[in-house]
């Protein structure tokens, strides 16, 4: 295939196009590739950061770095959940982009109780049904995008429910690098029989460590479910420890063993107290296993500052202790709409606070004795569990007795448990005891197997497994007529024929839209006249996501989402003229025969000179550069001081910076300038030229001047505009 | 379980002179006790998931394998292992194994796999 044109979007049906035939090109796990510390990127010096991206969107602040973009030495997760692999693909790519390199697919809901492979593309709810097809085609557009940005991205989803040992061959055979495997998630969180769970995730991991995949466990989840988290971490111990060892002793290294760990508490408690001993003590007990350490959703609310704020002290935990990834729920999570939008700003969180803490253990250092009685005390209540466990029989009794996710502190119980039946659940009955004659003549079974003596590998049986000759793998398209990829893409086909567009947050043109709105009313009415807004406006399915109650009755702030019902025809946009800029070396004759003198400030009380000094200095990149001596005013400059300043330097233009907008502040400042010069007789004389970052050039002619510079200007752009002027006025009077 | 106040002073007794190396080892002692018999039951059982799993490293389909282990569980034959008997009755008849259990999905072959792994005589 075509390599990937970052100006274009990607071709989903060209990714389709003999997808029978595509093998990935790996197996395996991918970490980030680490550089030395005292690493120099422009002039700052890294200590935990890896190897650059060879296209990439840099964090929003980088413009004043020469644009930097380094990137953390954690890998970093999106989790993606569209229920339409197409669109997911879309929003990998945007999310590879921006740094991330371990790219989660969420299952279909009720993925997990299906006995068997589903095939085909039907479109998933809460994330997409995982198939061979929908499988092969996101790996083999993952593999043009890490050629795009020039590093490997990791693919990951689940090996859960009662197909795990299917879904594990499936990923080996389709170059899935990761997966979420754990029989105690099966157990408590989804009902499968407990016995069934055990058994088939003996396999299961047997192939995943064949293939290299990172395991990631499912003990985040007790987190998620107990009442109040803090109580959970000690069984926390104990449910990372029983699937750590089960899955060492069927055969997986330990280096591709991740702990799924969420820092379990939140503000207004006193989280990091509670959270640093509990982060301490797991990395001691479980020293060379991995550590993915994912946000805390338990306590998200739909407010996305708030998440942002957990988001941010759970990555700054990381950097204080260790991670090897580093996880990013959208942060909606509370409200259950992870859009584009909200992966990007995710993935953006975790390597703002990554790169932001960077080498910070060279400085800030745990205390460790301050805080080693409570780690001591973490590893006796977990080891307290074990020992009753082993008294009670064992695994299945104590399950059956419901010893787990109670919402007691460990040894403390409040008898809430999830109690499963070793004999009951889903799929119960279905585990039966190998015979003696007991064959798999495959390759990676764990277990007991009769083979017949004298092979070489298993498979020598049947002239090779799909491990070894993938040749063998069977591919099967679509089964269903009416759910299915290329329905879902006739619809996107037929508006990109018409050439039209609507807005969109996670599937191609969805239509919905996000307001937020403030009313003067208490929150019932608030809400209400919120709603009211969005019929006015013609807005379809008008829902409101979050709100915030500013005072009880003095403001509400809500947000709401909606579907636009009318399409946008991209021929018929008019895009602002692009400002035109002349070549430099133009710029710098013209000044050379012809000096140029401006006077600039920034005008009434504003105090901002940062955007100004950009255009101005030499430094920058500004005008200076060119040659063009400029008299700098400073802050807060009334216009009138600005007008004598120019008639008295001669000035050629005036540049006035405009930041504060309030009350129009600017438009009367830019009359203001104009009527000035007309009053002293300079008018003809000298141009007068406003920027800001409100500021539009039509704005700026409307208001009397002669030129608007909005966000972005450089100092070219400005240089290019004067010269050009200058020359046009220079010539009319050479005319005249 | 039945509710019960947190009593960690006494229970912690005979752990708290332990150094923290001799904690971490503990703990694992224990996790390792807790999980070695569940090892073992995997070792020796196995399930339809697991017979499916086997089918697909062979190179069937999932479909095909779904109504073979089906076949198979209903028979009460999974414990002989699904490509077991795929492979053996392919040997049987001296054909393609894939070609086998295709066969044996259209109903073909069951006398004889009664006969080889049930010991029933025609």
């Amino acid at each position: 295939m075509m390599p990937l044109d970052p100006k274009k979007p990607i071709d989903i049906e060209e990714i389709l196009k003999d997808l029978d035939k595509y093998r990935p090109r790996r197996r395996g796990w991918t970490w980030r590739k680490k550089l030395p510390e005292g690493t120099k990127v422009d002039r700052y010096e890294y200590y935990q950061i890896s190897e650059p991206l060879k296209n990439s969107i840099p964090l929003p602040a980088a413009h004043y770095f020469n644009n930097i973009d380094p990137q953390p030495d954690v890998v970093i997760t999106a989790e993606i959940a569209s229920g339409r692999f197409e669109d997911d693909i879309r929003r990998m790519r945007m999310a590879a982009w921006h740094g991330a390199d371990h790219i989660m697919v969420i299952r279909t809901l009720g993925q997990s109780h299906f006995d068997g492979l589903i095939e085909g593309t039907p479109e998933g709810v809460g994330g997409i049904p995982i198939t061979r097809k929908q499988v092969r085609a996101t790996r083999k557009a993952l593999d043009l995008i890490e050629d795009e940005v020039g590093r490997p991205i990791n693919f990951h989803s689940y090996v859960s429910g009662v197909a795990g040992p299917e879904i594990a061959v499936l990923f080996a055979e389709e170059g899935v690098n990761g997966a979420h495997q754990d029989p105690q998630y099966n157990i408590l969180y989804r009902g499968v029989n407990p016995v069934r769970s055990f058994v088939d995730a003996a396999v299961a991991k047997k192939i995943m460590a064949w293939a290299g995949m990172l395991q990631i466990d499912g003990a985040h989840n007790a987190n998620a479910s107990a009442k109040i988290s803090w109580t959970v971490m000690p069984e926390l111990l104990v449910q990372h420890g029983i699937n750590c060892m089960f899955s060492l002793k069927v055969g997986m290294p330990k280096e591709n063993i991740a702990l799924s760990t969420v820092p379990p508490m939140i503000a207004p408690t006193p989280e990091m107290r509670i959270d640093l001993p509990y982060a301490v003590a797991l990395r001691e007990l479980f020293k060379g296993f991995r550590f993915r350490a994912q946000m805390n959703t338990r306590y998200i609310e739909s407010d996305l500052f708030d998440a942002t704020r957990v988001h941010v002290l759970n990555a700054v935990l990381s950097r204080l202790t260790s991670a090897d990834l580093q996880s990013t729920i959208t942060p909606d999570e509370g409200r259950n709409v992870p859009w584009h939008i909200n992966s990007i700003r995710g993935v953006e969180t975790a390597k703002h606070t990554l790169l932001a803490m960077d080498g910070i253990q060279k400085y800030v250092k745990i205390d460790r004795e301050a805080i080693r009685e409570k780690v001591r005390e973490l590893k006796m209540r977990a080891i307290l569990m074990l020992e009753e466990i082993l008294e009670m029989g064992g695994y299945f009794e104590a399950l059956e007795a419901g010893m787990f996710v109670d919402n007691g502190y460990y040894p403390e119980r409040l008898g809430d448990g999830i109690a499963r039946k070793k004999d009951g659940e889903i799929a119960a009955g279905t585990v039966v005891p190998r015979d003696p004659d007991y064959m798999a003549p495959v390759c990676e079974h764990f277990g007991y197997n009769n083979l017949p003596e004298g092979l070489e590998k298993p498979c020598d049986l049947i002239g090779g497994c799909t491990f070894h000759k993938p040749e063998k793998i069977q591919f099967i398209d679509e089964l269903d007529e009416t759910d299915n990829v290329n329905l879902r893409l006739q619809r996107v086909k037929d508006m990109k024929a018409r050439n039209v567009i609507k807005p969109e947050v996670e599937w191609y043109a969805d239509g919905w839209i996000q307001l937020d709105m403030t009313f003067s009313l208490p929150e019932e009415y608030a809400e209400a006249a919120a709603l009211a807004v969005c019929e006015r406006l013609g807005l379809e399915d008008p829902t409101i996501i979050a709100k915030t109650v500013l005072h009880p009755a003095e403001g509400t702030y809500v947000e709401v989402k909606a579907k636009v019902p009318f399409e946008i025809k991209i021929d018929e946009l008019k895009l602002p003229k692009k400002p035109e800029i002349l070549p430099e070396d133009e710029i710098f004759d013209f000044v050379a025969k012809r000096p140029i003198t401006v006077v600039a400030a920034t005008v009434g009380e504003d105090e901002h000179s940062v955007g100004l000094r950009e255009i101005l200095d030499i430094k920058h990149g500004g005008i200076e550069k060119y040659g063009i001596k400029y008299h700098y005013l400073g802050t807060s400059c009334p216009p009138e001081k600005l007008i004598d300043a120019a008639i008295e330097t001669g000035a050629d233009a005036i540049l006035a910076s405009m930041i504060i907008t309030h009350n129009d502040v600017h438009i009367k400042n830019m009359r203001r300038l104009n009527e000035l010069a007309i009053e002293k007789g300079i008018r003809d004389k000298v141009l007068i030229i406003v920027g800001g970052t409100q500021i539009t050039n039509d704005l700026a002619i409307e208001n009397g001047v002669d030129a608007g510079f909005g966000r972005g200007t450089k100092g070219i752009h400005v240089a290019s505009f004067i010269v050009k002027k200058l020359r046009e006025r220079d010539a009319q009077s050479s005319g005249n | 379980m039945k509710p019960r106040p947190d009593d960690f002073a006494e229970r912690s007794r005979h752990l708290q002179h332990m150094s923290d190396e001799e904690l971490d080892a503990y703990f694992w002692e224990l996790v390792e006790k807790v999980v070695d018999p569940l090892v073992e039951l995997a070792r020796t059982h196995t399930s339809p998931s697991i017979e499916r799993s086997v089918l697909l490293r062979m190179g069937f389909n999932s479909l095909e394998a779904k109504k073979l282990v089906d076949m198979i569980f209903e028979r009460g034959l999974l414990g002989k292992g699904a490509g077991h008997i795929v492979w053996r009755i392919a040997k049987e008849h001296n054909i393609d194994y894939i070609e086998a259990g295709r066969r044996l999905i259209n109903g073909m072959y069951w006398d004889d796999v009664d006969r080889i792994f049930k010991g029933v005589k025609k």
